[in-house]
């Protein structure tokens, strides 16, 4: 745990992006860049991260950036590391170079998962971030595989049959853990100390490392950008998004969450679950919180808590 | 003054061969058919500590260019392979790593694309991704092969240039037949080619950013300097090509004739066909018929002028694609060929276009002698009955 006082005053994203107002990857990209412990690369995702913060010619990164495509930001720092390494063993390269690849939960839960299953598997030694707004955000939101059941987006619009996406969100932090790699966490905005330790403690690592940060959208989950870190405050005391980590076979719930906040709490103040609360779809309500309090027992029993 | 001995291997071999020699630092790249042997052989020279290489085996070929545009950003010299499907999967990020002005290079063994599946020569792959702002050649032999891959990252890396290079060999027909090929001592390779000075890197102590959003008020732009480097790299084929000479003995050029003078007509082609194009040629001159034999050895940037002067005393030709370009007035090398004539107001050279091999399928003597002599009588009539016609092709 650090504390304010600990962080770097040194701004390596922004001022100068365009993400919205309210914006959770915005501030989760903020808070990334204060756990950064030196020379560090940053490769990055398509997605409105890349598209926001790097409109030519203006520049809101700090640190060397690089956007080759939407899919393969483990691939393209697999590559920075093998170059990097290679030039430091020829003596043409001194310092060791942090290399961090970021991706959105489309870049990563879905046409990504490829090129991070590799990198992961060849265990070059880069931090995967994926900062999860469960849709694909910069095209207008549209349901990834990340998007939680019952959600709205454009292309799993809640109709008079179908209450919003029908299928459940993909565990994206157990794919990554069964790779073998050292360290995998989950963090949320809502909990900055948690989660810039979790980023640094992944740089640290020898070794691939991924951290999964939920980064609530207000476009696309219909609420109001005021309202964001509650939200994603929301998600963890409602067990909706459970703040956990692995950490050399060993799993740790890092934020617990005893006395739960009914699920409706954190779902009401978002537009993309509004349809849940007609009488018609209650149902799907209980199934989300059968499912959510199934997850965070499932959790909790890995990290040996009663 | 030829530093050289000479080594028996296949085009395969000899290109991880040339690699090694450029002392490349990172090579990424995915097994395919016939490419494989690329792949293995490289993998040797790691496992037996004979090259000072990142090697990266990556999940697929899209991560292959991927990880090799990475690495290449960090001012290493990266070198990779593929072939046809791979190629293909690839699509995507040959524009950015030439968007990017990234100098890798890479061989591309070629062969066709699926569907049906097939693992044999034509040249669809890499005609697939014509556009793909790579410089291009093509090599007729293993030796060929050799000799393009070392001058390729000296073109490539120019920092005039700065753009990425395709070599291609025929799958099969160059990759996996066993040839005598006179190489460089290493040192005189060294010479030849220094290390990379990368002009543009990733360097932490001067943040730059690299592939962002370009809206339209500035892509345009960009696309034109990738576009003013592909004409800086022609000047630079000359100026590397004429420096290897000194080295090697071997003399390149963006085109390889034989015959032209005194001829009036020419078979026009790339690749391994251009060997028997040049027997069949010299059993004709016995005959008393003259048909010149012109090998591009650069088709991008195209070499249109150098073309030109080549075939201006002529009357007709014959471009031989060994790819379809379905419903296209002709193959791709022939409407580049027609372009350049038409640039040139050449509109009175005769051109017809025959597509040949797809799929490995063989292109026999006979069939060349008939061409000849299609071209020969196109020359004294001036007239093309056939604009395009599939040689070798079942009724």
């Amino acid at each position: 745990m650090v504390t304010l006082r600990e962080l770097p005053v040194e701004e390596l994203f922004g001022p100068g992006h365009r993400l919205c107002a309210g914006c959770g990857p915005a501030i989760s990209m903020r808070m990334l860049t204060k756990a950064f412990r030196g020379p560090t690369v940053v490769t990055n995702a398509t997605g409105c991260v890349e598209v926001a913060s790097s409109i030519y010619p203006f520049n809101a990164w700090g640190v060397p950036w690089v956007h080759t495509a939407f899919e393969n930001a483990a691939a393209t720092a697999s590559g920075i590391e093998a170059g990097f390494k290679a030039l430091r063993r020829k003596g043409k390269l001194e310092r060791n170079v942090d290399v961090i690849a970021i991706g959105g939960d489309g870049g990563t839960f879905d046409i990504g998962i490829q090129a991070l299953s590799g990198a992961l598997e060849r265990g070059h030694d880069f931090v995967y971030l994926c900062y999860d707004n469960e849709a694909y955000m910069n095209t207008g939101i549209q349901r990834s595989g990340a998007t939680p059941h019952g959600a709205a987006t454009t292309t799993s619009p809640a109709g008079s049959k179908i209450p919003g996406k029908p299928e459940w969100k993909k565990d994206l932090i157990g794919i990554c853990i069964a790779h073998g790699i050292d360290y995998a966490a989950t963090a949320s905005i809502a909990y900055w100390n948690d989660y810039v330790t979790k980023v640094r403690k992944a740089i640290e690592v020898d070794g691939p490392a991924v951290v999964h940060v939920l980064a609530p959208c207000p476009l696309g989950w219909r609420s109001e950008p005021k309202d964001t870190i509650k939200i994603a405050k929301l998600a963890v005391q409602t067990r909706f998004f459970p703040i956990y980590e692995y950490d050399k076979g060993t799993y740790r719930l890092s934020i617990k969450v005893p006395n739960p906040k009914p699920v409706e709490e954190f779902l009401k103040l978002q537009g993309r679950f509004r349809h849940l609360f007609q009488p018609e779809f209650a149902d799907e309500i209980r199934k989300i919180q059968d499912y959510v309090d199934r997850n965070y027992e499932r959790i909790a029993k890995l990290s040996g808590e009663p | 003054m030829e530093k050289m001995k000479v080594v028996g291997l296949s085009g395969d071999q000899i290109a991880a061969y040339a690699a090694k020699q450029c002392r490349v630092d990172v090579v990424s790249a995915y097994p395919i058919t016939p490419q494989t042997i690329i792949v293995e052989e490289y993998s040797n020279y790691v496992a037996n500590g004979e090259v000072d290489t990142e090697f990266i085996c990556v999940e697929s070929e899209h991560s292959a260019m991927s990880a090799c545009i990475g690495a290449s950003l960090t001012g290493a010299r990266v070198f990779t392979a593929t072939s046809s499907q791979g190629l293909a999967l690839m699509h995507e990020m040959l524009y950015i790593a030439s968007g990017l002005r990234c100098p890798i290079v890479m061989c591309v063994v070629n062969r066709a694309l699926s569907a049906p599946i097939n693992i044999h020569c034509d040249h669809s792959d890499m005609m697939g991704s014509r556009d793909c702002g790579w410089i291009q050649v093509f090599a007729e032999n293993a030796q060929e092969v050799y000799d393009w891959v070392i001058q390729a990252f000296k073109i490539a890396e120019d920092r005039e240039v700065l753009l990425p290079m395709a070599v291609n060999l025929d799958g099969f027909t160059i990759s996996h037949a066993l040839e005598d090929i006179r190489v460089l001592e290493d040192g005189a390779v060294d010479e030849f080619l220094p290390e990379r000075e990368a002009v543009y890197r990733l360097d932490p102590d001067n943040p730059i950013l690299v592939g962002p959003l370009v809206l339209p008020d500035y892509y345009f732009e960009f696309k034109v300097q990738q576009e003013e480097a592909m004409r800086k790299a022609a000047e630079k084929i000359g100026e590397v090509t004429r420096e290897y000479y000194e080295y090697s003995s071997r003399k390149y050029a963006p085109i390889d004739p034989f015959n032209v003078e005194g001829a009036n007509t020419a078979l026009i082609a790339m690749g391994s066909t251009a060997g028997m194009l040049r027997t069949v040629a010299r059993q004709l001159e016995r005959e008393g018929k003259r048909v010149a034999v012109i090998k591009l050895w650069l088709y991008r940037p195209f070499p249109g002028d150098e073309l030109i002067k080549l075939v201006e005393d002529m009357e007709s030709l014959i471009v031989l694609d060994r790819t379809l370009s379905f419903g296209a007035p002709v193959g791709p090398l022939c409407s580049d060929v027609i372009a350049a004539l038409y640039n040139a107001g050449r509109c009175d050279i005769r051109v017809a276009n025959a597509v040949y091999g797809l799929g490995g399928r063989d292109l026999t003597p006979a069939e060349v002698e008939e061409l000849s002599m299609k071209a020969l009588k196109m020359a004294e009539t001036k007239m093309v009955d056939k604009r395009m016609e599939f040689i070798g092709v079942r009724e």
